[in-house]
Order: C-alpha cells, then sequence, then structure tokens
C-alpha cells in the first residue's frame, strides 16, 4: 500500500527533475518572461483558495478564502498579462539590413 | 463523476503547465507557450468551481473582480519596474498559501493527522516569510527602503535563532496539532524571518533573492498540495520551484558567490576601504569624440547595466543603434547574467526599446568577440566589467566571471562621475590606457553621441 503522502512525493520528485530539464532550456533572453509566467503557474494556489473561500466553514476560512483568491487571481491576470506584453516585445531584425 | 471530471482537468491543467514551460524555452514558440499556462489555468479554476464542498460563489466571484482590477494595472508598468513588480506578486502568491495554510489549520486543527500537519507547518512557514520577504525585496527595488544592506552584530545569530524556534513550533504542532500558541508563534516569528533575512542584502543581490523567493513562493504552493492532496498543486508548486532554483543558481555562479554568502555575506561593507587610496589618472572624452571614433569603428559592442536603466536611456541607446547600423557599423549589445536587478533584466528593457533580441548576445558568446571590437561602450554597468575578477586576488570580486570589456580596441566608459559602483570596489578598467571616459548622465551622453551621429557626417 503506498499513502497519499508517498504518492504525492512521486509526483513531487517527478515534477521537480521534469521542471529542471524544461527550464535548464530556457533561453537567458527570456529569463524574465521566464519568472513571470512561474509566477503566474504558481497563483494555482488559487485551487485551495477557491475551496476555503467557497466552502462556508467559518467566518474566518471565508475571509482568508477570500483574500487568498484575490491575492491569487492578481497573480493570474498580472502574471499572464505582462509575460505576453513582455514576448511581444521580442522582435528580430529586419531582414536584409536597412543601410 | 464529477469528481473524475475535475481530476481530468487538473491533469489536463498539469500537462498545459508543462508544454508552456517547454515552449517557453525560446522567443518563437514562447507566446504559444503563455497561452497554453493560460489554458492551464483555465482548466485548474474551472475544475476546482465544480467541486461539491464549494456552497456558496459569491466571495469568490468577489475575489476574482478584486484581483482583476489590480493585477491589469501591475501588468502594464513599464520594463524599468519589472524586478519590483515581481517582487509584489511573489508576495500576492506567498500570502495566498499561508492564508489557506491557516484557515485549513483552523478549520481542523486537533483532529489534523501529523503528515499534513508537516506539510501545512512547511506551508505557513514558507508562505509567511515569502510574503514579508518579497514585500522587503520590492521596498528595495522601489527604493522606499535604502538598498545598501543594513547589517548589525550578532545578525546572523539573530537570524538563525528565529528560524529554528520557528521550526520547533512546527515540530510541536506536528506532535500536539492542538496547540494553537504554536501556531501563532510559528506564523509571527515566518514573518519577522522574512524581513530580517532580506534586510542585510544589497541591490546588486536582488537578482538571485528575487529567483530564491521565486522557488519559495512554489514550495510553499506544493506544500499546500500535501496538504490538500491535490496533485496538480503539487506539480505546478514543484515546476516553479525548480525555476526558481536553476535562476538561483544560475546568478550566483554569474557572481561566483554560494547562497549562504548571497544571503548571510552582506556583500559591500567589509571591503570599501582598500582601494581608495592611491590616485590615478583617466583619460576623458567629449561625446562628440566618442561618436568620431564609433563612427569609423566596424563593431561596437554595447554593455549595458543597471545603470541604464535608472538613467532610462534604453530609448536613447536605441536610436545610437540605428543610426550606428545605418552608417554600417555592426552593433551587438553584451548581457550579463547578472546586469540589472532581476535575471534577464537588460533583454526585456532592450526588447521593449525595439532593439532586435538577435542583437543581444549572451556572456560566453560575446566574450570571444571582444578583441574583434573596435569600441565596447559600457553604459552604468560596473562590476560585470571589472578585470579585477580575472586576476586580482584580494578583490571582493575575484573569481566572478566578467565580460572582456577590456580587450576591445577602445573602451568607452559612461559615467557620472568616479565614484566606485554599488559594491565599492573600484574598476581599474577606468585606468586603462585603452579606457576613454565619458562624464554625464548616460540618458544625457548617449543622446549627445546619437545627435552627433546623425549631424553633418552621418547625413543621407
Amino acid at each position: 500500500m503506498t499513502s497519499a503522502l508517498e504518492v504525492g512525493l512521486y509526483v513531487f520528485i517527478l515534477a521537480t527533475f521534469l521542471g529542471i530539464e524544461v527550464i535548464r532550456r530556457v533561453s537567458p533572453l527570456l529569463h524574465t518572461p521566464l519568472m513571470s509566467l512561474t509566477n503566474a503557474i504558481s497563483a494555482i494556489a488559487v485551487v485551495g483558495s477557491i475551496l476555503v473561500a467557497g466552502s462556508e466553514q467559518s467566518t474566518l476560512s471565508t475571509v482568508l478564502g477570500t483574500i487568498a483568491v484575490a491575492a491569487s487571481s492578481i497573480n493570474i491576470v498580472g502574471g499572464y498579462l505582462i509575460t505576453y506584453r513582455m514576448l511581444r516585445m521580442f522582435k528580430k531584425s529586419a531582414k536584409g539590413s536597412r543601410s | 463523476m464529477t469528481e473524475h471530471l475535475i481530476q481530468l482537468a487538473y491533469i489536463g491543467s498539469a500537462a498545459c503547465f508543462v508544454l508552456a514551460l517547454k515552449w517557453l524555452s525560446a522567443v518563437p514558440t514562447a507566446r504559444r507557450g503563455v497561452l497554453t499556462g493560460v489554458a492551464g489555468m483555465a482548466l485548474a479554476v474551472g475544475g476546482t468551481l465544480l467541486a461539491p464542498e464549494i456552497v456558496s460563489y459569491t466571495w469568490i466571484a468577489v475575489a476574482f473582480v478584486i484581483g482583476t482590477v489590480i493585477g491589469v494595472p501591475m501588468a502594464m508598468m513599464p520594463m524599468t519596474a519589472v524586478p519590483q513588480r515581481t517582487a509584489l506578486s511573489h508576495a500576492f502568491g506567498a500570502l495566498a498559501a499561508a492564508l489557506v495554510g491557516t484557515a485549513e489549520y483552523f478549520h481542523r486543527a486537533p483532529g489534523i493527522d501529523r503528515v499534513t500537519m508537516g506539510a501545512l507547518g512547511l506551508e505557513v512557514l514558507l508562505g509567511f516569510l515569502t510574503f514579508t520577504a518579497s514585500l522587503m525585496a520590492f521596498g528595495k527595488l522601489q527604493e522606499i527602503l535604502p538598498t545598501r544592506p543594513i547589517v548589525f552584530r550578532g545578525q546572523n545569530v539573530f537570524n538563525l535563532t528565529v528560524l529554528v524556534v520557528a521550526i520547533g513550533c512546527a515540530v510541536t504542532l506536528v506532535v500536539r496539532p492542538g496547540t494553537t500558541w504554536a501556531f501563532f508563534v510559528l506564523g509571527g516569528l515566518a514573518l519577522l524571518f522574512g524581513v530580517s533575512l532580506i534586510v542585510p542584502i544589497g541591490g546588486a543581490d536582488m537578482p538571485t533573492v528575487i529567483s530564491l523567493l521565486n522557488s519559495y513562493a512554489g514550495l510553499s504552493a506544493a506544500a499546500m498540495g500535501f496538504v490538500l492532496d491535490n496533485k496538480l498543486l503539487i506539480i505546478a508548486g514543484a515546476l516553479d520551484g525548480s525555476s526558481g532554483l536553476i535562476l538561483s543558481i544560475i546568478m550566483c555562479r554569474a557572481m561566483n558567490r554560494s547562497f549562504t554568502n548571497v544571503l548571510f555575506g552582506a556583500f559591500g561593507q567589509v571591503q570599501a576601504s582598500a582601494a581608495a587610496a592611491e590616485q590615478r589618472t583617466v583619460r576623458s572624452a567629449t561625446p562628440e569624440e566618442a561618436a568620431q571614433i564609433m563612427q569609423a569603428g566596424s563593431l561596437v559592442i554595447v554593455v549595458p547595466g543597471y545603470g541604464m536603466a535608472v538613467a532610462q536611456a534604453q530609448h536613447k541607446v536605441r536610436e545610437l543603434y540605428d543610426l550606428l547600423s545605418k552608417q554600417g557599423v555592426e552593433v551587438k549589445f553584451a548581457i550579463h547574467p547578472v546586469a540589472g536587478r532581476m535575471p534577464g533584466h537588460m533583454n526585456v528593457l532592450l526588447a521593449e526599446a525595439d532593439i532586435p533580441y538577435d542583437r543581444l548576445v549572451e556572456m560566453d558568446e560575446i566574450n570571444g568577440e571582444f578583441p574583434q571590437a573596435d569600441v565596447a561602450l559600457v553604459i552604468g554597468a560596473n562590476d560585470v566589467t571589472n578585470p579585477a575578477a580575472r586576476h586580482d586576488k584580494a578583490s571582493p570580486i575575484y573569481g566572478m566571471p566578467i565580460l572582456d570589456v577590456d580587450k576591445a580596441r577602445t573602451v568607452m566608459v559612461i559615467k557620472r562621475s568616479m565614484n566606485p559602483g554599488f559594491a565599492g570596489i573600484d574598476n581599474e578598467l577606468y585606468y586603462g590606457d585603452r579606457t576613454l571616459m565619458v562624464f554625464g548622465d548616460a540618458k544625457a551622453v548617449v543622446a549627445a553621441i546619437a545627435k552627433e551621429l546623425s549631424g553633418p557626417s552621418g547625413l543621407h
């Protein structure tokens, strides 16, 4: 029998190695967009926040949950938007130099 | 049924996140990567909203609206403000994780099992410390707080004690989950530790610190995944954690320093006295002379640093780039990994100023080209060009990989005065016999050079 913890640890370890392999290949040119994108992805905390905010366990948890949903949606909206904005700025030089 | 649907959405979401990061690796696919990330987040949020535990959507909707209203303007900031913005959003992400952890604790407290409590303790510890640490980093980057390191006697002992006591509280909670006071002490100490961790860190170390905080924010989300037994949170958190880790390692290597040295070393305090004594002569040049030398060359390598961002000179640099290119001079930009205040900072600044990204060359690639360069133009960079890093064992930056600016035929340094840079280290590059100092504000000087280039001789 594997417990939830052990399964969780397998997932964590594999995802970390996958993350390292994928992110190592990101060009240093894009390190700033990489950080803003991973920042938006780590707003996945929104999942837990929604469950806490919406399940009406107590006033305390609704208040904390609501703040948490607001904080993570700032990162979702802001993070993806600014990453997209940054990437739109990256342009190649025009073909055939303009001399 | 719904449960399966939610899990399916989560699996799809996890796949999207991995693909998003994979496609971010190169410019041509990067935008697709962002859109895939959006899809992943939409799946995650959509799936969660289906969960049967949710009885009321009112506050969720209110919070989403608030988040959007704050999030959109935060995405519209100019690229010079990106480091601050990133620090602030790390703070928000960590706050969310910490608050969810707190709510979970008070909801489940006495009956919580040890494994979950351990994960919860970690989530709250990382969440709260990243929250205040990121706010401090934000304050320093925004220059609300002093950017110089603040040190006091026994600082490291103090920090270590705070951390050890906090971990002690977490252990107490694992043994007896009902000890509410320990939870409060844990949260309070984590908040305090975040502040005291950043207080001694100076502006030039911010790229490493921001990367490290990025990693912590991800790890607290992963810890939340263990608390809620949610694999998607674990995966996304681990991806974020490993990204932050890799960036911090790259930053540390680029400064030839270790993590502990960055966090506990308080750079630039002790060494300041060393080089001040002797007076050496420098040669200076006017912008007009600088323009003539550049015009006569065939390859100019521009070396931008944080000073260029401070002076907002990037748009003038772009004019310079255009004029030189028009006159047949090849212009490249040499990007040191720690130039600026966050990883990749110079690249987004120059891209915003419409400089094509294929002109931006990393340190390892460009270093071989300096000997062929007619001019190396240093704008607002200092320590990353100091040849002392190669040979002077006494220098605090000895061993740090640098841009081989001094190998260019002529080195031009735009600088306001001869005051040493952030780390208080004198740069011997300025006294080299091939070096010309062009004194003045970076923006004004570059504008003057550009004006000269567009003048009579550059006319066509």
